[in-house]
C-alpha cells in the first residue's frame, strides 16, 4: 500500500493566529502514496496545517520538506502540491474545459497536449460531456470532482484535501469517498486530506492524525486509533465509548461491543444492569444499561435465543478495555 | 362619471387603486419626456396654449447648425472616455484594497467618498477653484478631468468593490495553486469574475461625465465646451424649444449604454457595491 521512503516532512511546525488559535509543535511524516488525514474537532488546527502545506500561509516556525527539498518559503504558485478546497475550487466565468486546462496552460504547454491530459482526467472523474459547460451549471458533487481533476491535472507531489466532500448530500459523499480512494491507490499519489467526520477518515486513510487545540493527540492506522487511543480524548472522538468510573481514580473506556451481555443467564459472577431502552439497528441491538458502575451503551448481535425486553435485568461482563487517569 | 363606476366594481378596489397610482407614476414619469419630445419638433410654443401651434424641424436645423456643435459633441466624449479610463486606473486597484486588505480606517475612506457626493457642489467647486488657481489648472483639459473624476469615484470604487468582496478566496488561492502568480491570478481570475461590476460602474463614470456641466462651466471655460455646458447658454439665449432638442441628443448616449449595460449585467452586481463591509 505504501512503500517506506519519505514523501513529506513537517518538523516542529508553529503557526499561531493574533487571538492565540493555530497549531504548535507539529512533527509528522508522509510516506509515498500514503493517504493521512487530519483528523479532529473545528478549530483544532487541521485546516491550518493544510494550509501551510499548500503555502497559503507562513508558519512561524519549523520547516516542511517535500521529496528531501526545503519548501518552507516557497509560494503556493511554485510548490509542487495541489489542493482541493471544500468549497468554491472553480472560477465562475470560466468553462469546465478552460478550468481544468489554466494550469497546463500556464505552463505553457502544447495545445494538443492539454486536450489529451484534459480528456484524460475529465474520463478520470467522469465528468465526460461536461466540458463546455460554466461551474454553477453542474451539482455540488461534480464541481467536486472537477475540482479533483483539476488538482490532479498538475501532476502534484502530494495532494491537499480540505474537506472537500462536507458540503454533500451523505450518499454522494460516501460514493466520492470511494472514488478517491480508487483514484489514490490507481495512481499511487500522496493524499493529506483534511476531515471532521471520523467515519470518513476511518474509511479512507492509511494513517489518521487524530487533532485538538492546536496538537497532535495520536498518529496511527485506523485500527489502533480504534482499539488502542492513546488519549482521553481520542477514545472520546472516535467511535461510541462508555467511561466508567474505578476506585483507583481512573476512568475506565470501554466500547460498546465490548460490553459483553451475558445471554443464558443472570447473576453469577458479573455486573448486573436493568435494560432502559433496546433500540434494533439492524443487525445489531443497542442497548442502554442502567448498572451500578452507571450508565452503559452496549451493542448486542441479534439472533440469540433469549429475548430481552426494556426493565429486564441482565448480567454483563467487561472485555477489551483502556484505563484513563482522569 | 358612469364609466369610471363600472371600471371601479368591474376590477374591484383594489385593482382601482392600483391603477390610478400607475397612472399616475406614467405621467410623472413619462410626461416630461414626452414634454420634451413635443418641445424638441415644434416650430413656435407660446404659454397659454398647451399644444405647439404648428411641428417643425426647425430648432434641429438650428442646434445642428450650430458651428461649435460636431466639436463640442467630440470633446464631450473626448472627456467622459479620458475620465473613465483614468477612473478605472486610479479606483479599480482602490476597489481591490477595500475589498481585500484590513487596514486602519479602512471604513472611514470607503465612507469619504461619499462625502464629495453629499456636499453642495458647487461649494466643493468654489473652493477647488482656489487650488485651481494655485496650479494653473483653470481652463485646463487636465483641471477638467480632475472635477469629473472626483464625481465619478464613489461609483467607480463602490460597486467595483462590491464585486470583489464577493469573490471567494479559494478561487483566488486556487489559481495561485496550479501556478498562477498573484499578478496573474488578478488578471485571469479576479478580473474578468468582477468585470461586469466594473462595467456598469464605467457606464455610470461615462454617463455622468458626458452631462457633467456645473464644473465643466467653472474650470472649462471658455477653453472646452462640452454639449452640456454649449446646452447652458443656449437655454439661456434661445427658447425652450432649443434645449428640448440638446435634451434629446444628450440622452441617446444614454439611453444606448443603459440598455446595453441591463443586457450585460444584472441589478445585484450593481446592489452588491453599496454594502458597507
Amino acid at each position: 500500500m505504501s512503500d517506506n521512503r519519505v514523501k513529506l516532512s513537517i518538523n516542529g511546525m508553529t503557526k499561531k493566529y493574533s487571538n492565540g488559535e493555530g497549531v504548535a509543535d507539529i512533527d509528522l511524516t508522509v510516506h509515498e502514496g500514503e493517504l493521512v488525514s487530519l483528523l479532529g474537532p473545528s478549530g483544532c488546527g487541521k485546516t491550518t496545517i493544510l494550509r501551510v502545506l499548500g503555502g497559503f500561509l507562513k508558519p512561524d516556525k519549523g520547516n516542511l520538506y517535500l521529496d528531501g527539498v526545503e519548501i518552507t518559503h516557497l509560494p503556493p504558485e511554485k510548490r509542487p502540491t495541489a489542493m482541493v478546497f471544500q468549497s468554491y475550487n472553480l472560477w465562475p466565468h470560466m468553462t469546465i474545459y478552460e478550468n481544468l486546462a489554466f494550469g497546463l496552460r500556464l505552463r505553457k504547454l502544447p495545445a494538443s497536449e492539454i486536450k489529451e491530459s484534459v480528456a484524460r482526467a475529465v474520463a478520470l472523474v467522469q465528468i465526460e460531456g461536461n466540458e463546455k459547460k460554466y461551474p454553477s451549471q453542474l451539482s455540488g458533487g461534480q464541481q467536486q470532482r472537477v475540482a479533483i481533476a483539476r488538482a490532479l491535472l498538475i501532476k502534484p507531489a502530494v495532494l491537499l484535501l480540505d474537506e472537500p466532500f462536507s458540503a454533500l448530500d451523505a450518499k454522494i459523499r460516501s460514493q466520492m469517498r470511494e472514488e478517491l480512494k480508487k483514484i489514490q491507490s490507481d495512481l499511487k499519489i500522496t493524499i493529506v486530506f483534511v476531515t471532521h467526520d471520523q467515519e470518513e477518515a476511518m474509511a479512507i486513510s492509511n494513517r489518521i492524525v487524530v487533532m485538538n487545540r492546536g496538537g497532535i493527540e495520536q498518529i496511527g492506522t485506523p485500527e489502533e486509533i480504534y482499539d488502542a487511543p492513546s488519549t482521553r480524548f481520542v477514545a472520546e472522538f472516535i467511535g461510541d465509548m462508555n467511561f466508567l468510573q474505578t476506585q483507583e481514580g481512573k476512568v475506565m473506556a470501554v466500547r460498546p461491543e465490548n460490553i459483553n451481555i451475558n445471554i443464558d443467564s443472570n447473576g453469577g459472577d458479573n455486573l448486573n444492569g436493568t435494560i432502559e431502552t433496546m433500540m434494533v439497528m439492524g443487525h445489531f441491538i443497542e442497548m442502554i444499561l442502567n448498572s451500578e458502575k452507571g450508565r452503559i451503551k452496549a451493542f448486542l448481535p441479534r439472533g440469540g435465543n433469549r429475548r430481552f425486553r426494556e426493565g429486564d435485568t441482565v448480567s454483563f461482563s467487561i472485555g477489551a478495555h483502556r484505563m484513563f487517569t482522569e | 362619471m358612469h364609466i369610471w363606476k363600472g371600471f371601479y366594481f368591474a376590477v374591484g378596489r383594489r385593482r382601482f387603486f392600483e391603477f390610478l397610482a400607475f397612472s399616475a407614476f406614467l405621467l410623472f414619469f413619462f410626461g416630461p419626456l414626452l414634454n420634451l419630445v413635443m418641445l424638441a419638433f415644434s416650430d413656435e410654443y407660446t404659454y397659454p396654449s398647451f399644444l405647439p401651434s404648428a411641428l417643425s424641424l426647425k430648432w434641429w436645423t438650428f442646434v445642428l447648425s450650430q458651428k461649435n456643435l460636431a466639436s463640442s459633441m467630440a470633446l464631450s466624449f473626448l472627456v467622459a472616455i479620458t475620465t473613465t479610463i483614468a477612473a478605472l486606473l486610479i479606483c479599480i486597484p482602490a476597489a481591490y484594497a477595500f475589498a481585500r486588505f484590513r487596514f486602519p480606517f479602512r471604513r472611514f475612506f470607503l465612507f469619504s467618498f461619499l462625502i464629495t457626493n453629499a456636499f453642495p457642489k458647487i461649494g466643493l467647486y468654489v473652493t477647488m477653484g482656489i487650488l485651481f488657481y494655485k496650479w494653473n489648472l483653470m481652463g485646463t483639459f487636465q483641471g477638467v478631468i480632475i472635477i469629473h473624476l472626483i464625481n465619478t469615484m464613489m461609483f467607480m470604487t463602490w460597486i467595483p468593490a462590491g464585486a470583489f468582496r464577493t469573490i471567494h478566496q479559494e478561487q483566488e488561492e486556487a489559481a495561485r495553486d496550479v501556478g498562477a502568480s498573484r499578478l496573474r491570478v488578478f488578471f485571469h481570475i479576479t478580473l474578468p469574475t468582477a468585470m461586469p461590476a466594473i462595467l456598469v460602474a464605467s457606464i455610470f463614470t461615462f454617463l455622468a461625465s458626458l452631462e457633467e456641466a456645473q464644473g465643466t462651466l467653472l474650470v472649462g471655460l471658455p477653453n472646452f465646451k462640452t454639449i452640456p455646458v454649449v446646452m447652458y447658454t443656449v437655454i439661456f439665449d434661445y427658447p425652450a424649444t432649443a434645449g428640448a432638442v440638446f435634451s434629446i441628443i444628450l440622452v441617446l448616449p444614454t439611453l444606448l449604454l443603459l440598455t446595453f449595460a441591463r443586457r450585460f449585467v444584472g441589478t445585484d452586481a450593481i446592489a452588491a457595491g453599496f454594502k458597507m463591509k
